[in-house]
């Protein structure tokens, strides 16, 4: 059958079934032929553009280059901050494949806190470039870096890199001022303006506080950049172009290391604030406040248990009281306000009172008491400021008026902020009428105004803004700003120079600070002992809370903290002055034996030579 | 003899009596392998980061699998028919001990281990037996094929493929099912059964998406309608294949200058995706002049497959050539982004000796239909 079938076999008919479809076949060839190179030419020639630049993205990456941060020195060019070499391990997660199990290997070999892994974790869920490797831990420790690199073929995406790390050599001493970096975050960089932000690709730090917040600009520098050509893997093959980068300016403060050690020194473990200036160009000369911090610690991420132990310190240490604290000016205030009298010729230098010891109103029952029982006897300007007598400035206080008192004292700085060039400083306090109303919301009382003439009540200042009206003072009202950095950073801003009418006002008033110093009577007669120059101070004691007024209180029945602060200032030598110092003692009771000495210690770090001889130093622009 | 008078003015024409053509070897087509091949081993050089092991070896497979061809290509037509079914049964035996006792590689079980020394597929063998095997039941029956003939060849055709499915190795698999079928296409397959088979596919495609196919598979499927899901994953090599391609313009970046491929961009450069080599490398232009000698050596193919003295050579010589086209077709348009990753290499181009080798045995066979006609009319 089969055979049957074989032979008749229709070959021709078969043969032009087969070419119908072989047909077929060639159309689709043609066709689908077609397809593909119009697909080529829409790949090639229609879209190359794109694909142009998408392979060279893929190729070309543009890595940043750090700039070196600029270096912090002191006036001498001591060392207060710089950048030293650290190893630090990072990883490159397009390179991991188990993230967690790297981890935990990696835990075997070095020190991982969970601080530490929680930082990366962040670093890695937040937006970032492939490839780029994500920091880990820094600071290894040698024994680190061998068990690292001993083990570093089993983790292709492991990076072991030397990073120039902030460092502080005299990190406490100078915590408030010079401040800290650390590693710049996701939330800082969406703070910032488009072009910042390109400053800061491949940057890891970023001043946060002190003068590395303030002079952020000038010590970060501007990045370079390195266009590498790069396989799949990351892995950089050749350099295409590089831009280096622009090393961040070093900055030279006003500050003398010498003066700040003499201060930080001075202040022991008490807690305050030193703050010294340069009258002759508003230099700041020491920036003390006690307890400092280990900013060190910071750089590279505190941990949140240490970061809570700071803020828990019942000292306060993160506290920058030099600047941010504000406290009662008590009778450093004095001068001012006699000054005030004087000018305003409310009194003058030969009027004199009775003092019983103690003020009051009239149709006012309150007692306004001397801090001297039974009071100074027959007291002019002149022996109350020496004397620190309460009564005479209560007379002359409410004689002025809330609205006289408010514009001298604004006059010499107080009640705003100085615009030193620090990030955030307190304005302090100098109460009025306009004040009260805003922020109380009563009308001013003749009690307020009797309380705000020895600097308590709504009063408030700053260590630094005392420092800088006594360097007002200091020179005879002629305005300046208070500047860290060697030069000032802005103009003062314009104020109301203080009206040098007559020029025996100043002199007067100068003497009688100077009496306070070295006076027979003074209450810092304790400060100008043996002292190789003449100094103009003030004292002054500013009330942490009240005491009832007619209720004597004992010192030692008080806990500590609850004392009196002690306020000094002062300006050496009196005849040309060189150095105008505030100082704060929290709970220091006495203005004229805890504050004032100092005061002098820090004056004599600065105006004595080595030999223990006066010897002014030249100001920073003479060096 | 009547009715050999009757056949077309082609069937009468003097062969060419040159001397390639007396060694059974057909100029053009050989002409056009040997410059395919040739700009093919350019290209992987390049692909290849100049790396003299891959081409000495490429280079190696190339002259035996040029020796295979020329040597099959003297073995007449009917030897081959006659052998068809030993060789089907063989294959399917060894597809069988494959899933037996296949060592493993790439995860699947595609290779035997001969001797230790020698790894070969028995895939390969049945990219020619299942179409030889077609052939050849078609040339016992007549034209055109129906009823009864073609459930016989459905099950000749996917018991094979089947057994490859399971290894598991669908790209092959489909691949040979479908040479299987383009025989049964060209045996004259009722287009109403084709029609109805079409709308079949269509239907069961989903069903086959979600119920059959394993997840690796249906991931080259998703990835391939959105390639942007996965960039770095399963998506990456689309995105890097076509940009390699695209980014190669209408000139190319020039040879060993492709980016893409030479810094690790491109995967599987020197297999799968060495299409994306020579766009970028040669541009439009090179890609131009790959599609023509394809179409060359189609053509030609075609032309034999025309020029066949019987069923079972036409049937064979067709089915060879239509399958030629789809790895083409396949390979480029997964490199273009037109369709699937599937591992289908570029025919005659790609580094890799198994599919190298049996395309020239299988030009071998298709010169020895051309060479070996009756001299019809002298």
């Amino acid at each position: 059958m089969k055979n049957e079938r074989l032979k008749f076999k229709d070959h021709l008919a078969e043969s032009r079934i087969f070419n119908a479809r072989l047909l077929v076949c060639v159309v689709v060839v043609v066709l689908l032929m077609g397809l593909l190179f119009a697909r080529m030419v829409w790949l090639q020639g229609v879209q190359h553009e794109r694909y142009h630049s998408l392979s060279d993205e893929n190729r070309i990456q543009t890595r940043a280059i750090k700039p070196p941060r600029g270096l912090i020195r002191d006036r001498d060019g001591r060392i207060l901050a710089d950048n030293q070499p650290t190893f630090s391990v990072s990883l490159v997660p397009e390179q991991i494949e188990d993230m967690e199990q790297t981890l935990n290997a990696l835990e075997q070999r070095i020190d991982l806190s969970e601080q530490d892994r929680q930082q990366f974790r962040s670093r890695l869920n937040n937006p970032r470039r492939p490839f780029e490797p994500i920091p880990l831990r820094s600071r290894l420790t040698e024994a680190e870096i061998a068990r690292l690199v001993v083990a570093r073929h089993r983790y292709p995406g492991l990076r072991v890199d030397a990073e120039a790390i902030r460092h502080y050599p005299h990190e406490e001493m100078l915590s408030h001022l010079v401040g800290y970096v650390n590693r710049i975050s996701a939330q800082d960089l969406r703070s910032m303006t488009r072009a910042q932000r390109a400053d800061y690709t491949g940057s890891n730090f970023y001043g946060r506080t002190g003068v590395e917040s303030f002079y952020e600009d000038r010590l970060h520098g501007t990045p370079g950049s390195r266009q590498v050509e790069t396989n799949a893997r990351g892995r950089v093959l050749r350099v295409v172009d590089e831009q280096p980068p622009q090393a961040g300016e070093d900055l030279t403060l006003a500050l003398d290391l010498e003066v700040q050690r003499a201060a930080w020194r001075a202040l022991g473990e008490r807690r305050g604030a030193v703050v010294a200036l340069d009258p002759r160009d508003g230099g700041v000369l020491a920036f003390v406040s006690r307890p400092g911090f280990e900013t060190n610690r910071f750089v590279t991420g505190i941990s949140n248990q240490a970061y809570q132990q700071y803020r828990n310190d019942l000292d306060k240490p993160l506290f920058n009281r030099a600047a941010h604290g504000q406290y009662p000016p008590g009778s450093t205030i004095k001068p001012f306000l006699g000054l005030a009298g004087v000018v305003t010729e409310t009194t003058d230098w030969d009027y004199t009172i009775d003092d019983p010891g103690h003020f009051s109103l009239e149709d006012d029952p309150r007692v306004y008491r001397d801090w001297k029982r039974g009071g100074h006897g027959k007291v002019d300007l002149h022996k109350a400021v020496v004397q620190s007598c309460d009564t005479y400035f209560y007379e002359l206080g409410f004689d002025l008026g809330i609205d006289r008192i408010h514009e001298h004292l604004t006059r010499f700085g107080l009640g705003r902020p100085t615009g030193i060039d620090l990030p955030g400083e307190s304005p302090g306090i100098v109460p009025s009428r306009e004040w009260k109303q805003r922020e109380r919301g009563s009308s001013w009382y003749h009690g307020d105004t009797i309380n705000s003439s020895i600097g308590q009540g709504f009063m408030l200042a700053t260590p630094l803004q005392l420092a800088q009206a006594t360097a007002l003072f200091a020179r005879r009202g002629e305005p300046m700003v208070p500047h860290l950095a060697g030069r000032p950073h802005r103009e003062p801003p314009l104020r109301n120079p203080l009206q040098p009418d007559n020029p025996e006002h100043w002199e007067r008033m100068s003497a009688a600070m100077e009496a306070v110093v070295h006076g027979r009577k003074g209450t810092a007669r304790v400060v100008g002992q043996q002292a190789q120059y003449r100094i103009a101070g003030k004292t002054g004691t500013s009330q942490v809370f009240s005491v009832p007024e007619d209720e004597e209180y004992n010192e030692e029945e008080l806990e500590e903290r609850l004392h009196d602060h002690a306020l000094f200032i002062s300006y050496a030598p009196a005849d040309n002055p060189a150095i105008a110092v505030a100082v704060l003692v929290e709970n220091g009771s006495h203005g004229g034996s805890t504050a004032g000495p100092v005061a002098r210690a820090t004056m004599d770090a600065w105006l004595l030579n080595d030999q223990g001889e006066l010897s002014v130093p030249p100001t920073f622009a003479e060096r | 003899m009547e009715y050999q008078r009757q056949l077309p003015p082609q069937y009468q024409s003097q062969p060419q009596q040159g001397l390639l053509f007396r060694l059974h070897l057909d100029a053009p087509l050989l002409a056009a392998l040997l410059v395919l091949t040739a700009l093919g081993l350019l290209v992987l050089y390049s692909a290849a980061d100049q790396g003299m092991a891959m081409m000495t070896r490429q280079g190696v497979r190339l002259a035996v699998g040029f020796g295979l061809l020329a040597v099959l290509a003297q073995i007449p037509p009917r030897t081959y028919r006659f052998w068809s079914p030993a060789a089907y049964g063989a294959g399917l035996a060894l597809l069988v001990l494959v899933l037996v006792l296949g060592a493993r590689a790439q995860g699947a079980q595609r290779w035997l281990n001969v001797f230790g020394v020698f790894h070969f597929q028995p895939t390969e063998i049945m990219k020619v037996a299942v179409p030889a095997m077609v052939a050849w039941y078609f040339s016992t029956r007549s034209l055109p094929a129906r009823g009864r003939d073609i459930v016989v060849v459905l099950v000749l055709i996917l018991t094979p493929s089947a057994l490859i499915a399971m290894q598991p190795d669908l790209g092959s698999s489909l691949l040979i099912a479908a040479s299987g079928l383009i025989v049964l296409f060209l045996a004259g397959l009722s287009w109403r059964l084709i029609s109805a088979t079409l709308v079949l596919v269509l239907i069961a495609a989903p069903l086959m998406y979600f119920f059959v196919l394993h997840d690796y598979q249906r991931q080259r499927v998703d990835t391939f309608l959105n390639p942007q899901s996965d960039r770095l994953g399963a998506g990456w090599n689309i995105i890097q294949s076509q940009t390699a391609i695209g980014s190669g313009g209408l000139t190319g970046k020039g040879w060993l200058n492709g980016t893409q491929s030479r810094l690790d961009f491109l995967p599987e450069s020197t297999t799968d995706f060495i299409l994306a080599v020579l766009g970028e490398e040669q541009g439009l232009l090179g890609v131009t002049v790959l599609i023509a000698l394809y179409l060359v050596i189609l053509g030609r193919c075609f032309w034999i497959s025309a020029h066949a003295q019987d069923t079972y050579s036409r049937l064979l010589a067709g089915a060879f050539t239509v399958t030629f086209f789809i790895y083409i077709f396949v390979n480029m348009g997964m490199a273009s982004g037109l369709l699937p990753v599937v591992g289908i290499p570029l025919p005659l181009i790609s580094y890799g000796g198994s599919s190298l080798v049996t395309l020239l045995a299988a030009f071998g066979m298709l010169m020895s239909i051309h060479t070996h006609r009756k001299l019809l009319g002298t």
